[in-house]
């Protein structure tokens, strides 16, 4: 079983639902992103999703873009936070996850990506414009080190394509709340529960539910069938970080 | 070859909520495309609503004075005065057939947008396009066109506040509202299904020219030239002459103002390949993979990609791809106005530019054909300020 999906099913054994925050690289600023991240870590998350910056974020709403916008004006970049990755793995106790845009995985070399986030300490890389029928060679590469390519599916998957993601992913599988792109909205979609039911009856790996979420309620108002056995959380979190906050108070919340 | 791609460009980069309705597109390109009763529609609207077929133009002065022939493909003449109608035609009606009620696109300088807007009000369809920010600052008239003819413009705000950052707020509109909506994607790039069937929507150009040229003179063009910022009028021409080897094809980028290290809008001569806007393709980049802005006179040329068949192009080296800077396109613009009477769009003065400063490496005689792919009213603000002309303050 891969790590990843351990550290979710562990958080399930413990009758509760497995937490995967996501901040953006850098993010709010130099010098409160990794005390930030160990705060996280130390606050109960299980997985913890770093955003690799990218100019062109067609999958995220405002509040990613301007983080991307400005950890790369302060000179974030992905061999960067490797570097920085590398340094601090062995502090952590939660899953380490990569969440990027294709290209820049690509300007750095795939074959070498997979080799430096080994060595970094990653454990799965999300990259939300590759789909299914390009992500072949990635996937292969990242096997290769032990690390998933996290497989995203949403409200429009059908079964059959869920079914290509299911033959070929590890870890976790990320299901999108919405049609739409990252941001916190008050309430989930209606169509959620529905897609939870659909990814439940098609992939035996654990399900996240991620895009849109902001309060620990949203999960719980959904039927028991339908809930997710992880939740991620990025717009909510990265605005109230960005607002002075501690990354520990917000995650006391969701415990 | 792997589905949608160009040699090893193109593919289909896009997150995964984005397939579906890509699927759905590419089902519909295969199965209502070539069928009569579409093909019978679309020909009519080109026809007899934008204005197809249009002249080939022999320039008299131009010619005698190169010493090659010189000709012109009419595009500026059609509704809208683009080739852009060309393809928005084609894809508004596709996406009626496909049960759609509405359009989303994105714009540049606002001749695709008003090309959308155009084809969605003829087929009772609504419309949004999204424009960077400061594209809507500086084409004021293009989007109180596309707002005369009902359709919702979308001030970008993010990223460059330009077409790119279009682009993406547009794809972001698609997710959400794919079931009622189609992407009336601009220009012959993006992810597949988008460069192919842009490039069959704008082939009618180079398919057109060939049969002109024929009647006209009894042979097949010796070169055919057009500008490339995406790239559509440019595929559209030169398609219908790949298999031609007699007929060269050169294929113009926008180099900017040519200064040392000013950003340009010349991603296949100076960018390197990487994924934009769902296609593996020619980019203008850094070496961490962030996209570098870009630059051009020309706001139809001025976008740091281009569609990922010209990428193959250029690799195979069937076309060749050179490089105007903005001050030729300038000086190309005004001797076109005065030696032949004609006001060209500033994207296809880069492709006259080139064949003005070049005609010197075509053999005495030859027929050389520029698409003239729109016309140059829009641009008269920026050659009233290239030109320093004050006088002109009472006509624009």
């Amino acid at each position: 079983m891969h790590i990843l999906e351990e550290k979710i099913r562990a958080a399930r054994e413990a009758g509760r639902v497995a937490l995967i925050p996501f901040v953006t690289a850098g993010f709010p600023d130099d010098g409160s992103f990794w005390p930030a991240i160990q705060e996280l870590d130390e606050g109960g998350a299980d997985i913890i999703e770093i955003g690799i910056p990218f100019s062109d974020p067609v999958a995220d709403g405002p509040v990613v873009e301007e983080a991307s916008r400005r950890v790369l004006s302060d000179g974030m970049s992905l061999t960067r936070l490797l570097g920085e990755l590398e340094e601090r793995k062995d502090f952590f106790r939660c899953g380490i996850v990569l969440m990027g845009y294709y290209n820049p995985i690509l300007q750095y070399g795939l074959g070498k990506f997979a080799v430096d986030a080994a060595r970094a300490g990653v454990h799965g890389v999300i990259v939300p414009d590759l789909p299914y029928e390009e992500a072949g060679e990635l996937r292969a590469l990242l096997a290769a080190q032990g690390i998933a390519l996290i497989a995203l599916v949403g409200p429009n998957t059908d079964a059959g394509r869920m079914r290509l993601y299911a033959e070929v992913s590890q870890g976790y599988v990320y299901v999108v709340s919405v049609m739409g792109t990252t941001g916190q909205r008050a309430q989930l979609a209606p169509q959620v529960a529905e897609t939870m039911r659909r990814a439940r009856s098609v992939f035996s790996l654990p399900l996240a539910l991620g895009f849109g979420l902001s309060e620990p309620a949203q999960i719980e108002d959904l039927p028991p069938d339908a809930r997710p056995d992880a939740a991620v959380f990025g717009s909510a979190l990265l605005r109230w970080l960005d607002e002075g906050n501690s990354a520990a108070d917000f995650i006391a919340r969701w415990k | 070859m792997k589905k949608g791609y160009f040699g090893e460009f193109g593919g289909c980069f896009v997150p995964e909520l984005l397939m579906p309705p890509l699927l759905e597109v590419e089902e519909a390109m295969r199965s209502i495309v070539p069928t009569e009763r579409f093909q019978a529609e679309l020909q009519d609207l080109l026809h007899n609503f934008a204005g197809r077929p249009t002249p080939l133009t022999f320039c008299p002065r131009l010619s005698e004075e190169l010493g090659i022939e010189l000709w012109l493909k009419r595009e500026d003449l059609l509704h809208s005065g683009a080739h852009k109608i060309n393809n928005t035609l084609g894809q508004a009606l596709l996406a009626k057939y496909m049960g759609k009620t509405a359009l989303v696109a994105e714009t540049g300088a606002g001749q695709h947008g008003v090309a959308s807007a155009v084809a969605a009000a003829r087929l009772g369809m609504r419309c949004t396009v999204y424009m960077g920010a400061e594209d809507v600052e500086r084409q004021a008239p293009n989007v109180m066109r596309m707002r005369l003819l009902g359709a919702t413009v979308i001030p970008v705000e993010s990223g460059t506040r330009t077409l790119k950052d279009a682009i993406n707020e547009a794809l972001r509109a698609w997710i959400s509202q794919q079931q009622t909506t189609h992407y009336c994607f601009g220009t012959a790039a993006g992810p597949h299904p988008f460069p192919t069937l842009v490039r069959m929507f704008q082939q009618v150009i180079g398919q057109e020219t060939g049969a002109q040229m024929r009647e006209r003179t009894g042979k097949l063009p010796d070169a055919v030239v057009a500008c490339v910022g995406g790239g559509s009028n440019a595929i559209g021409m030169f398609h219908p002459f790949l298999e031609e080897p007699g007929v060269k094809l050169i294929g113009v980028e926008a180099a900017g103002t040519g200064e040392p290290g000013c950003f340009n809008s010349a991603p296949l001569s100076l960018g390197v390949p990487g994924v934009l806007h769902g296609s593996l393709t020619m980019l203008l980049q850094n070496s961490d993979g962030q996209i570098e802005p870009s630059q051009s006179i020309s706001a139809g040329l001025d976008y740091p990609g281009v569609g990922p068949e010209h990428a193959y192009l250029h690799k195979s080296g069937r076309v060749r791809y050179v490089m105007v800077r903005d001050q030729r396109a300038l000086a190309a613009f005004e001797r076109l106005c005065r030696a032949e009477g004609i006001l060209p769009a500033l994207e296809s003065s880069h492709a006259l530019a080139w064949v003005l400063d070049h005609a010197e490496e075509f053999a005495p005689g030859s027929k050389v054909v520029v698409n003239l792919s729109g016309r140059g009213d829009k641009d008269l603000g920026i050659a009233r300020k290239a030109f320093g002309l004050q006088d002109m303050g009472d006509i624009c």
